[in-house]
């Protein structure tokens, strides 16, 4: 049996994944980014096939992906995460056409055909409004983990209208309303509601069709699936492996490129 | 002798500043604006009293500005900001036409006339970068603080470019210069003079006329003066010392002494008026 892997070297956290001849996931890695991009591709990518129990020489291909690609030095190829993110989304739910991918640095929306095919995509790199830093900025100010910041959000009863668009004047808006008295829990899904908006916005920018698929570290937070599908009006596809999913087109990637290698071979043989 | 009081509570500080009918500073007061912005202008213009030598009761019109301008609950008038620059700007620099002011959240280029009268403006109220936030948090990814930046500064030999498109992903950008050994201090001019290329874009939006009048809290970062004026090719007046943070404040005294003269003046034409009848 051969194996593919794809490794997503982003912003804030490395993925990695490993798949076998039947697209099934095997093995997969989630760690921090930190400061040597190097040390944790090759971190991530041990940490996926331990998990696997497969070796290294098992695995033909390895595609890297994200804003740290060409630092997976044991990659065979680079694929953009905006392509790898519309074929993982495609592979892990086939009617997807729309993308929204939220990330610790910035948001994309895709626009993908049945393929997994890039028509379309617009991103948000030039302002951390709308990202995943918002709530970064939102968790220092509180003093809250990432991670609780979703399930605290959800307990809102009375919302408050976070109004500045800026990260780093959310943080003062943020700690204004605390001045006033406010509740934590309302301030938190203001700051949510405010990212959905941004996001709406990118996402109409390609257009919106469904089916809609939320990936990247942003969509396993229950509070932004909650506020964006308020916004929308419509239903995410969302799955534990959202949060993989760069990684896992860039297995996809990967895959495709085992199999074009063998098909003259086969050919050949056959003919 | 009529006493009048201006209050800018700003984004970032609070400043209020007395002012003698000659039009002489007898007292002024800063402190971080902070979250309670009615105690805060309450505290600002106590210190200022205080320094003045002057009863709260002797103060006969006060006029607040700046972005808490409504939270001050002692005043008789609030003027918007732009209002208050051109003022206090054009007495210090009669011969003022174009005021830029960077203050620690918004950035502001405005436009006058001989009058100190607004005749157009832009503003940035929306976005970290083409601020005060922007020096703070580049500062602050170095492990440095506010109070800290213009020493800093003026010891850069060869500033290297900062983006300066947000003041968030500018921590990505300091921390690449920092690992490639840059100092901070050509880190730091680097990101002030990304600021200054933010605010002669902002100025030459309102068709910028010589002469041009720096204020705001920013301006106590010598370097900046310097590199707006080298990119303008022009002379910059800058307020000395501290002075540069209370200029709208001070506008608004001045305003303040204009709206007592008016209205003394009205009482008068209504005295005569009511004698004649």
């Amino acid at each position: 049996m051969a194996y593919a892997a794809g490794v997503d070297v982003g912003s804030t956290q490395t993925k990695a994944i490993i798949i076998n001849e039947d697209a099934e996931i095997v093995g997969r890695a989630l760690l921090d980014t930190g400061a040597n991009v190097i040390q944790a591709a090759e971190d991530a990518y041990a940490e996926a096939l331990a998990e696997s129990g497969i070796s290294q020489d098992e695995v033909e291909y390895v595609v890297g992906t994200g804003y740290g690609r060409y630092r997976v030095t044991f990659g065979n190829s680079q694929v953009t995460e905006i392509s790898c993110h519309g074929r993982g989304a495609v592979h892990l739910f086939p009617n997807t056409r729309t993308v929204v991918d939220m990330g610790g640095q910035d948001t994309k929306a895709i626009s993908v055909t049945a393929d997994g095919e890039i028509t379309d995509f617009c991103m948000n790199d030039k302002c951390a409004a709308g990202t995943g830093r918002f709530l970064g900025a939102a968790s220092a100010a509180l003093d809250i983990p990432l991670g609780d910041l979703g399930p605290v959000s959800l307990q809102s009863t009375k919302p408050i209208k976070i109004s500045t668009t800026c990260t780093v004047f959310a943080e003062s808006e943020v700690l204004a309303w605390i001045g006033k008295g406010k509740k934590i829990e309302d301030i938190l899904w203001g700051v949510h509601k405010s990212i959905a908006s941004r996001s709406a916005g990118l996402m109409r920018r390609v257009g919106i069709e469904d089916e809609i698929t939320f990936t990247g570290g942003v969509s396993r937070n229950e509070g932004m699936v909650k506020a964006l599908e308020e916004r929308l009006e419509k239903k995410l596809n969302i799955s534990e492996d959202c949060h993989y999913m760069g990684a896992l087109g860039a297995a996809m990637f990967a895959l495709d490129n085992i199999q074009a290698a063998r098909t003259p071979a086969e050919t050949g043989a056959n003919s | 002798m009529t006493i009048t009081a201006g209050l800018d509570i700003g984004s970032t500080y609070a400043k209020a500043v007395i002012l003698t009918d000659d039009l002489e500073i007898a007292g002024k007061a800063l402190s971080p604006t902070g979250f309670k912005l009615q105690q805060v202008a309450h505290d600002v213009y106590r210190q200022a009293l205080d320094g003045a030598g002057i009863n709260k009761s002797d103060v006969s019109y006060v006029i607040a500005t700046g972005s808490g301008r409504h939270q001050v609950d002692f005043k008789d008038l609030h003027v918007t900001d732009l209002t208050a620059s051109a003022r206090g700007a054009c007495h210090l620099f009669p011969g003022t036409r174009t005021i830029l002011d960077v203050g620690g959240q918004t950035m502001k280029a405005s436009r006058v006339n001989e009058t100190a009268k607004v005749e157009s403006f832009r503003l940035n109220d929306k976005c970290a970068a083409g601020t005060g936030a922007f020096l703070e948090k580049t500062a602050r990814y170095m492990g440095f603080g506010t109070e800290e930046i213009s020493a800093l500064m003026t010891t850069s030999r060869e500033p290297v470019p900062i983006s300066g498109v947000c003041a968030v992903f500018a921590e990505s950008e300091v921390i690449n210069h920092l690992s490639l050994g840059t100092p901070p201090a050509d880190i730091m001019q680097g990101a002030i003079e990304s600021l200054t290329g933010r605010s002669v874009q902002l100025m030459k939006r309102v068709r910028a006329e010589p002469e041009y009048t720096l204020i705001g809290g920013i301006l106590r970062f010598e370097t900046m003066g310097a590199s707006v004026s080298k990119l303008l090719d022009a002379e910059v007046n800058v307020p000395e010392g501290e002075m540069v943070q209370f200029v709208s404040a001070l506008g608004c005294a001045i305003l303040a002494h204009l709206r007592l003269e008016k209205l003394q003046a009205e009482e008068l034409v209504g005295t005569a008026a009511s004698a004649d009848a």
